[in-house]
Order: C-alpha cells, then sequence, then structure tokens
C-alpha cells in the first residue's frame, strides 16, 4: 500500500469590528430584527455608490502588519459576479488583482509542540453577504440583509498545512491574533470567523497535487481538524479503492463528522471579475502604515520571547499567559509593580483563572485590579499573612469587597499569621496531649511523625499559625 | 467571431436568463455584433499603453465610521416582489457561495 500526504490550504473569512458597513453606513450589530440595519447601498439600488469605510481599512491594515505581510498601497476594488438571492447587487466588491497585503506567514505551535511558519498567499478586502434561511418556509428562501456589506477581510493560506491539528493550531492563532488587535470578536458559532479548507492526497514526495476538494461550514476550531482528518482518511480510502477524488465543494455534519457532497465543480462558476468602477482605488501611505503601526499592542510571538527570555517563566507557564490578551498585560501589571514573575506568572494563571473558569467568566470581568493582587502578594512576603490563607480567604473576601484593601479584611476577618509563640506553644501543648501513643513512637525514632503534628496544629489554628514556628515548636515540646 | 450555442447557454445560465427559438437567433446576432466590434478594437496597438480602468484620476475619499440609519424596515422591503412583514422573499436554492 502507498503512503500518502495530505495538502492542505486554509482560507478565513473575518468580519472587522466596525461600527458601520464596508460601504455604507448602516450599522453591522450581529443579532438585530431582520432586515433593519439596511441601507440603499447595501440593498444593491440602482444609482447608490459605495463610500469606502476608513476603519476597515486601518484595522486590515493591522492583520497585515502582524503577519508581516507587505501592504499595497495602490488597492483596487472588483466585481465578483454571480447570482443568489443573498446578494443584491449581484456581485460582490472584493478584491482580485491588489489584495491589500500580500505574502506574511502565521507561525503555529503543533500538538507536539514542533513550531513551524504556515505562509499566507494574500489578505484581501471584501464585503459580506446578506442571511439566507431554507428551512423557515416550506416555499420560499427568507432573506436577512442586516449582514450585507459588513467588512471582511479573507486570508488565504499557502497549501503548507499536512494534517488537521496543523489546521488546529493556525486556526487558533489566527483567531488569537484578531482578538489581540480587536479587529473581530472571533466567534465562529456566530460565523463572524470562518474557514474553508481546501484539502487534497497525493502519494508522499509527490511532485503533483491530487485533485482538491473544499469544505465549508465548520463552525468551530474543533470542527475544522475533524472535517480535515475525515476529509484525508475519505480521499486516500477511493483512491486505494481505485476510485478518483471530485473536484467538489463538502459541506461539513458536526454531529457525526462527515463531509457530504454540495456542488460539484463541472458547473464551475464564472466569476468574470472587472474592475469596480464606482470605487476609485485606495490610497495606503507610509504615513497610514506608521499610524496603524503605532496603536498595535505587543503580540503574542514577541510577548513569549519576552517572558520565556527576560522574565525567565518557563515555555508553559508563557504559553498560558499569552493565550489572551488580558492575562498577558495583567500579569505584565503585576511585574511592573515589583511582583517576583514566576508568582505573578501563578496568580494569574493557577489562582484568578481557576476563579474565572469556574464562573466561566473572562478577565474583562474581574473585578480586583493588578495593584490588588499585588497587595495581597505584599502581605505573603511579609510573613502576615500565609499563602493558602491568602488564595483560600483573603482572595475570595478581597473579590466581594473589592473597594476595601487588603490588610483591612485580614484584620476584619481575623486572617493573619499568627507567630504569637504564646497561641502556638497552647495549640502544641493540646495536640500532644491528645496524642500519647504517636508521641512514644515519635520519641522511638518514628521522626516522621512531626509533619502530622505540625498539620495538626495548623488546622487548629485555622491555617494561622505560622507553619516554620510551628514546626520549630513542635521539635522543641517533642524533645522534652 | 462565431457564437456557439454552447456559448449562448452557457452567457444565458450564468445571467439566469433563457433564449429559446427566434430569441436565441436575435442574442447571437447582438452577440457577433458586440464581439465583432471589439476584434475591430483589438487591432489597434497599444504596446507600452496602460489601460485605462477610471474616467477620474481621483483617489477614494474614504468615509468616518459612524452609523447613520437612512431607511426603516418597511422602506427597505417596499420594492420587493415578495416579501412578508420582516423578510424578502426569494425562490429556493440551495447552493452556497462565499
Amino acid at each position: 500500500m502507498l503512503s500518502y500526504e495530505a495538502v492542505i490550504g486554509l482560507e478565513i473569512h473575518i468580519q472587522l469590528l466596525t461600527q458601520s458597513k464596508a460601504f455604507s453606513s448602516d450599522s453591522t450589530e450581529y443579532g438585530a430584527l431582520p432586515n433593519t440595519h439596511v441601507s440603499p447601498i447595501s440593498l444593491g439600488h440602482p444609482g447608490t455608490l459605495p463610500m469606502h469605510n476608513a476603519q476597515a481599512i486601518e484595522k486590515a491594515i493591522k492583520m497585515g502588519l502582524a503577519l508581516q505581510c507587505d501592504i499595497t498601497r495602490i488597492n483596487r476594488y472588483s466585481r465578483k459576479n454571480y447570482y443568489y438571492a443573498d446578494l443584491p447587487k449581484g456581485y460582490q466588491i472584493t478584491q482580485f488583482d491588489t489584495p491589500l497585503c500580500v505574502g506574511g506567514r502565521v507561525p503555529i505551535k503543533t500538538k507536539e509542540g514542533i513550531r513551524k511558519s504556515i505562509r499566507l498567499t494574500r489578505i484581501h478586502m471584501e464585503e459580506d453577504t446578506g442571511k439566507s434561511m431554507h428551512d423557515q418556509d416550506l416555499y420560499d428562501t427568507l432573506v436577512d440583509y442586516n449582514r450585507a456589506g459588513t467588512p471582511l477581510i479573507e486570508v488565504v493560506s499557502e497549501p503548507d498545512i499536512k494534517d488537521g491539528d496543523e489546521a488546529y493550531a493556525f486556526v487558533s492563532e489566527i483567531r488569537r491574533l484578531v482578538r489581540y488587535l480587536e479587529i473581530c470578536d472571533g466567534n465562529m458559532e456566530e460565523g463572524s470567523l470562518r474557514c474553508d479548507a481546501n484539502i487534497s492526497v497525493m502519494p508522499i514526495g509527490s511532485k503533483v497535487f491530487g485533485t482538491k476538494v473544499e469544505v465549508k461550514n465548520m463552525n468551530s476550531i474543533s470542527n475544522v481538524k475533524r472535517a480535515i482528518d475525515f476529509e484525508i482518511t475519505r480521499q486516500i480510502a477511493l483512491i486505494e479503492n481505485g476510485g478518483q477524488v471530485e473536484g467538489e465543494t463538502r459541506g461539513f455534519n458536526g454531529l457525526n463528522g462527515s463531509t457530504f457532497s454540495m456542488r460539484k465543480k463541472e458547473a464551475i462558476n464564472d466569476y468574470r471579475y472587472f474592475p469596480e468602477p464606482d470605487l476609485p482605488p485606495t490610497l495606503v501611505t507610509d504615513a497610514d502604515i506608521q499610524r496603524v503601526r503605532e496603536n498595535m499592542p505587543e503580540l503574542p510571538e514577541s510577548l513569549y520571547q519576552r517572558f520565556t527570555e527576560q522574565y525567565g517563566l518557563n515555555d508553559y507557564d508563557a504559553s498560558v499567559l499569552i493565550d489572551d490578551k488580558e492575562s498577558a498585560f495583567y500579569f505584565e501589571e503585576l511585574v511592573k509593580l515589583g511582583v517576583p514573575h514566576k508568582t505573578a506568572s501563578n496568580w494569574v494563571t493557577v489562582t484568578i483563572r481557576g476563579f474565572l473558569n469556574e464562573r466561566a467568566l473572562h478577565l474583562a470581568d474581574f473585578p480586583l485590579k493588578a495593584s490588588q493582587i499585588a497587595e495581597i502578594i505584599q502581605l505573603i512576603q511579609s510573613g502576615s499573612i500565609n499563602h493558602s490563607i491568602a488564595s483560600q480567604k483573603l482572595f475570595p473576601a478581597f473579590i466581594n469587597s473589592p473597594e476595601s484593601s487588603a490588610q483591612e479584611i485580614v484584620e476584619r476577618l481575623n486572617l493573619a499569621t499568627s507567630s504569637d509563640t504564646g497561641f502556638i506553644e497552647e495549640l502544641v501543648q493540646q495536640v500532644l496531649g491528645e496524642f500519647p501513643e504517636k508521641v512514644a513512637e515519635f520519641k522511638s525514632g518514628k521522626t516522621g511523625l512531626l509533619g502530622m503534628f505540625v498539620g495538626e496544629v495548623m488546622k487548629r489554628s485555622k491555617g494561622k499559625a505560622d507553619p516554620k514556628t510551628t514546626s520549630e515548636w513542635v521539635n522543641k515540646m517533642l524533645k522534652n | 467571431m462565431k457564437i456557439t450555442d454552447e456559448k449562448i447557454e452557457a452567457l444565458a445560465k450564468l445571467a439566469r436568463l433563457s433564449f429559446e427559438g427566434p430569441e436565441r437567433e436575435n442574442i447571437r446576432q447582438d452577440l457577433e455584433n458586440i464581439l465583432g466590434m471589439c476584434e475591430q478594437l483589438q487591432q489597434v496597438d497599444t504596446t507600452g499603453v496602460e489601460p485605462l480602468i477610471y474616467m477620474s484620476e481621483s483617489h477614494t475619499v474614504l468615509r468616518s465610521d459612524v452609523v447613520i440609519q437612512t431607511i426603516s424596515k418597511e422602506e427597505a422591503l417596499k420594492n420587493a416582489p415578495k416579501r412578508d412583514s420582516d423578510f424578502f422573499r426569494a425562490p429556493k436554492v440551495i447552493d452556497q457561495h462565499d
């Protein structure tokens, strides 16, 4: 049996987070009542002229700069012609021969931890279509044009992707970047980020690509992976059984993880692209690019490098911190407040994230400022409170009353660590008195019981006894 | 240039039109005339001449990203050949485009 390799390229449509549409001033808000966010322009009425949204270009340039693309200076638009009910003009305004961004690459890390760069062909600007609903009515398709004209960018990769896992990493990275850049919310379920995959297989080492199949309708990143893995297996089985892969568009069925034929490519669409005469070219100057660049946040790649090299964090901690911009920036704030790197990382990735995950909240909803977490850490470092009391008692109490200071809560709830030797001595005596046989065992050489005594004292002090002082006292009194 | 039946069929399909009987001969004649004229134009030597795409030399003036709602849903739906109180209605065709 021959061995095969897959060749995969992805196309990702990204809705840009603008207030108004790409070429008209109606709202892009998601979830409005049908056909309320429309205009004569987005409805394609004769005699209307498109007016280009400045923010759409700026956001598209951001993405291009983040992915190290070359930015095109003279941008022309074209008409992609086809008839479909959700495309009111009968053509889509898109970029054909002058994509805004050329080249570039997406850095990915595969499941096995291998770093790899996926090259990009281009990123171009275009507009979204309306939405057709086929299953609401027995006879008609219902069309809602609220989405028509929403600005999109389409990111087109080179066929550098080898399997579902790499595709998963690629789409995850794109989604993380659009969120860092705040150009799209990256919500695949609502369709603000959509992915199509072109997949073919060929014998390993072959120079000739197999016939490619396009798969659509994968509404989550894990479905992108599932669809690709299914499709690779299907195509190989087909060839092994003497069949041929047909060039076609296939949909994805999320229920059973399979793909199904949607439309054959023989009836290939002739889109008859031609320059959009209603939109003169859009110029991008060096000054425009400079301005956009200045407004970009530090990106995950660079943060990762700084966190590992400058702050000495390990790969795991740094990777978790840069997962989203909010965590990375919160961590950085703690570091700026003088919190040691590893301590700051633990608070963000373990304590705070644990709290948020349990409640399905985002860091943006977290009530405590970095300076308040720094207050808690300060109290631990000065020995006024121990770590477990801080994370189990002070932290939740502080969240419930963020207007107080950490010190006030420690006093109010009486959480301060006691190194008051009188208090500790009393508890130690109590414990030793209650376990005479254990004391005897200890004295006969079972010194491992020390931890049990210390733990018992700590428990009775409700965590307030300073562990070091306690252990000193237990030791001392056992030797009497 | 001769326009074949297949060509007319393909163009008609793309334009969602149909040409039967004498209509087909009329459109064939029209298309042949148009293409004939283009063939004539193609004889001009355009070496070194940039294609003219826009009639004006100007560049786009960008619009700031501000929402201005100019029409109501009722107005939007008013000219539709088929509609209900919320939606435009179109014949059912299952196909997916990007």
